[in-house]
């Protein structure tokens, strides 16, 4: 690789010391002179009509300014063009216990909390649909007049050359039952906004958001403002995770409490509303056939995902797809076809959380194989080993494959853990256990529909040499500021704390779409690297007249630019910043990124394709206590192909957090409701139950490099891919502790109980689920394969 | 509403203010003294964001009324620096990666900081221990461990050298 100064090396967060020392201002800690406080009235009920509102007591209390109900904020919203249906308080109906009905702005929240008790709503409840089952079955009660049938959001079926060739080919064909429990992001940050609206008439919303380019058209949409007197800005967001990436009732809600009031309004939800407005990891019932050869070569497989989503349709119509999308991105998969359906539910609506869409097809494939190698015979890292995916390549549902370190991961992991010493070979009540994943690095396509650019960075010089990045990606932690920075430095050749980087505000900074999908790195970095290129080629010029050096022979490095042949022969980066600046007037520059085209010309093709794929592999040792069912991971090797790695300890920060997020899922998380009511079990952090320190395993990170020709330095993503391989390698290791194969997530203590417990009285020990609901799939679109794959003469 | 007049004495410096008793110390930090750098996460004594030191020892400030601490040292993340210069917690979780997000930082950085005041060289186990009440959803705890392992490491070397220049 060429030889770097800043990438590759593990520097401090451009926001370390602020967020180390109390001085980062997140949505909450603002305060503007004359706020009001709001709060918002939400239904106690899963469904029902709302017949009346009163809030003439709660406008009567002192100290209240404005009261809001849906008549004010009548305009559908929601962040996919295809599903608007949401209102930021509800008109006619609710939807959730949780839904969102009125609003108050007050001098405080106690005032505003108490005028909320004050106002009246009757309700005529209507029957809730808890469940997928009772959703699907009960088509005369609906809970959105829209959809691809009663209560069915969404209905996906896809063919990729004929499947039924392809398991005619199969010298075994096996078919498995999974189910994914529903989770929540648990940010540690509630969210929040502050809005504030001038005198000029121009509208300012800063929010604890992952999206700010997309609340700013819901705004204008629903406002009715024209999007320029809006002002969209991200707040540095404590905790994400897919949890703020739709707009929000509430952020809708205190922009007009402004308007009305003249006064800047902040609204902050309690933990308990956290639960509720929820957007979480959907609960997924999947149904999984795969045909192999008797070497384990997949000659077809056929997915169905069945996924509850809750009340609303957030990003869900994305989140069916990528039930079925990316399967075939790490083995090769010559005849696919993918069934799936989003259901509405009463419950509180579900969406994006890290992974989205695929971690749940992903435990079911990894522990598909797992038994499939188990029943041939096979070794299970071979099986998979022998069958990845070529790069470049394109898939069987046309995805493209720029670069592939999967091999280089498994080997990693494989060798670091002893798997093949330890596999079968423990003794009882420990294992381990093997699972792959690829995740994409930023989704092919924008969620509304448009040709311009993801990503836009604009680059300023100042006299003194001092530079300025402006891009719209707001930073969730991840630390995707100090990306900016550091890609900036290393082209202009100076260090990362010579940059400024000023980040997510609508006013301000060239769009960029969002931190979700993981696409800032290589969206926002190509953008950067565009930007900087471009400056540099200007102040190489200038050095080069009047150092009488050609362009190509300087070098910009450690704050300088000079002859790489004669580097004493050299100008400071500030000298040459002023030289510029005198020959080409003021110093700037903009670079923007726009991933390449999706080949799939099937409708659903928008979603899976990526500029890059990234893959991990992991090795999870886990002790099963048979008395009690505890399991214990005790350590977790994690192999991840970064493509490049900006910075190392960023990458295995994400790493670590993956791995923890996927042990809470794989082991407790779950987000439940009582049956008939809707009402939350455990909306608490207490209650629901997350990983400590003391859950916390060992973990042992590999970084794999492959380079990938689309990343800027050839980087991939790292913040949700390696999520993925935890639940099913887990769930892989408790099978090699005991014996026993707990096909829901999450496995807690009492799952494997039973299962042992079946097991001792003869039975096979899976716990999960036996059936799916019957459905009438429709017709599937049927898609011709890439070339390459339309003959399945020779599979190996 | 009802106040009462109390005097805290946070980071070194009294305040007198006038509060309604029920109001929790969390919030008179951040919206009487404007000390936003404690933050919350359920205002419940569930997550430890809101940890701050009360005579060095850890307390969840969404718990405790002000008028039960008159008379004490209270330390908040914002009392740590000393003449702008961030404390050797600070600059470890900084180095290491240890604030992903940062809304748990603070809480965590108190924590650590109670638990190095007494055991300067605490184990791992020992660490994970005083931080199992303050959850962190980025980070794993991993670099969060590794930050309290090269700042009590850094303490250590400072207090030798300290006692090396006697
Ligand atoms: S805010 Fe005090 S413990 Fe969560
Ligand atoms: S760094 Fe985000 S919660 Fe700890």
């Amino acid at each position: 690789m060429r030889d770097l100064n800043v990438i590759g090396k593990p520097w401090p967060k451009v926001d370390a010391l602020s967020k180390c020392t109390g001085e980062t201002r997140y949505a909450d800690d603002l305060h503007l002179p004359r706020m009001l406080y709001a709060k918002i009235l939400r239904s106690p009920h899963a469904h029902a009509r709302i017949r009346r509102i009163d809030v003439s007591r709660a406008r009567a209390v002192p100290g209240v300014h404005a009261v809001l109900t849906g008549r004010d904020l009548p305009t559908r919203f929601g962040i996919l063009p295809v599903s608007q249906d949401e209102e930021a308080l509800c008109v006619e109906k609710v939807r959730f216990v949780g839904d969102p009905v009125a609003a108050v702005a007050a001098v405080d929240e106690w005032t505003a909390e108490e005028a909320l008790r004050l106002i009246e709503v009757e309700y005529e409840p209507l029957p809730a649909l808890l469940t997928m089952e009772q959703a699907l079955a009960e088509s005369s009660v609906r809970i959105h007049e829209y959809g691809d049938g009663p209560n069915m959001h969404k209905l996906v079926s896809l063919e990729f050359g004929d499947v039924a060739e392809g398991f005619a080919q199969a010298d075994y064909v096996r078919e498995d039952i999974f189910f994914y429990a529903g989770s929540t992001h648990l940010p540690l940050e509630q969210h929040a906004a502050v809005a504030h609206y001038g005198p000029d008439g121009r509208l300012t919303l800063w929010s604890s958001t992952q999206t700010p380019h997309y609340v700013h058209r819901a705004l204008a949409k629903v406002l009715g403002l024209p999007p320029h007197r809006i002002r969209v800005i991200a707040t540095p967001v404590g905790g994400g995770f897919g949890g703020k990436s739709d707009p929000f009732s509430h952020e809708i809600v205190v922009a007009k409490l402004a308007m009305l009031t003249g006064r800047p309004v902040k609204i902050t939800l309690t933990r308990e509303e956290v639960f509720y407005v929820h957007r979480g990891r959907h609960p997924v019932l999947m149904w999984i056939k795969t045909g192999v050869r008797r070497d384990g070569t997949i000659t077809a497989m056929h997915v169905r995902s069945f996924l509850d989503g809750g009340a609303y349709g957030s990003y869900g119509v994305a989140t069916t797809y990528y039930t079925g999308a990316l399967q075939t991105v790490t083995y090769k998969i010559p005849r696919y076809k993918f069934e799936g359906v989003r259901v509405f539910t009463n419950k509180p609506p579900c969406g994006p959380k890290r992974g989205h869409g695929t971690p749940q097809p992903r435990f079911a494939l990894e522990v598909h194989l797992d038994k499939i190698a188990e029943d041939l015979g096979l070794d299970p890292v071979e099986m998979r080993r022998r069958q990845i995916v070529e790069a470049p390549s394109l898939t069987v549902n046309w995805l493209r494959i720029s670069s592939c370190g999967l091999r280089a991961c498994i080997d990693r992991v494989v060798e670091a853990s002893g798997f093949r010493e330890k596999f079968r070979r423990l003794p009882f009540g420990r294992g381990v256990g093997f699972a792959c994943s690829a995740y994409l690095s930023g989704a092919g396509l924008p969620i509304y529909w448009n040709d311009m650019p993801h990503s836009g960075v604009q680059i300023k010089i100042d006299r003194e040499g001092g530079v300025t990045v402006f891009c719209g990606s707001a930073d969730i932690g991840q630390g995707s500021d100090s990306i900016l920075a550091y890609i900036v430095a290393e082209i202009l050749g100076i260090l990362p704390e010579d940059v400024r980087v000023v980040t997510a505000d609508t006013d301000l900074t060239p769009v960029d779409l969002g931190s979700y999908s993981s696409r800032v790195t290589v969206m926002a970095g190509n953008a950067a690297v565009e930007a900087a290129e471009r400056l540099r080629h200007l102040l190489f010029r200038a050095a080069a007249e009047r150092l009488d050096v050609p362009e190509d022979q300087l070098l910009a490095r450690g704050r300088r630019i000079f002859d790489r042949a004669d580097p004493d022969r050299g100008l400071d980066f500030a000298e040459a910043a002023q030289l510029a600046e005198a020959r080409f007037g003021t110093l700037g520059a903009v670079g923007s990124y726009t991933p390449p085209k999706p080949l799939g010309r099937y409708k659903g093709a928008g979603v899976g394709p990526s500029p890059s794929y990234s893959y991990s592999a992991c090795v999870a040792q886990v002790s099963v206590d048979p008395e009690t069912g505890f399991v214990r991971v005790e350590k977790i090797w994690i192999a991840h192909d970064i493509g490049r790695a900006i910075n190392p300890r960023l990458v295995e920060g994400q790493i670590h957090g993956s791995v923890y997020m996927g042990l809470g899922e794989a082991l407790m998380e779950e987000q439940t409701f009582r049956s008939r009511l809707g009402v939350h079990t455990a909306p608490s952090m207490l209650d629901y139950k997350s990983p400590t320190t003391w859950e916390m395993p060992e973990v042992e990170c590999f970084l794999i490099e492959t380079d990938d020709p689309h990343g800027p330095f050839g980087a991939k993503e790292a913040g949700q891919g390696p999520l993925l391989p935890i639940p099913p390698a887990i769930a892989n290791a408790v099978y090699d502790a005991v014996g026993v194969r707990i096909d829901e997530l999450p496995i807690t203590p009492e799952k494997v109980l039973k299962g042992l417990e079946d097991k001792a009285r003869g039975g096979s020990g899976r716990i999960g689920p036996t059936s799916i609901p019957s459905l009438a799939w429709p017709e599937p679109i049927r898609v011709e394969p890439p070339p390459e794959w339309r003959s399945l003469g020779d599979l190996t | 509403m009802e106040k009462h007049l109390i005097t805290l004495k946070v980071n070194g410096e009294l305040h007198t203010l006038a509060v309604p008793v029920f109001k929790t110390l969390l919030e008179v930090l951040r919206e009487d003294l404007n000390l936003t750098g404690t933050k919350h996460g359920c205002e419940l004594g569930e997550c430890g964001a809101c940890t701050v030191l009360v005579d060095g020892e850890p307390v969840l400030s969404c718990l405790v009324l002000p008028i039960e601490l008159q008379g004490r040292e209270i330390l908040t993340i914002e009392g740590l620096m000393e003449r702008g210069r961030p404390h050797p917690l600070q600059q470890a979780f900084a180095e290491m990666g240890a604030a992903q997000c940062g809304y748990c930082t603070p809480g965590v950085v108190l924590s650590a900081k109670a638990l190095l005041d007494r055991n300067p060289t605490p184990t791992r186990q020992e660490i994970a221990e005083a931080l199992s009440g303050n959850l962190c959803r980025c980070t794993g705890y991993i670099q969060i461990l590794e930050a309290v392992e090269r700042a009590a490491a850094q303490l250590r070397d400072v207090r030798s050298a300290a006692t090396d220049g006697r």
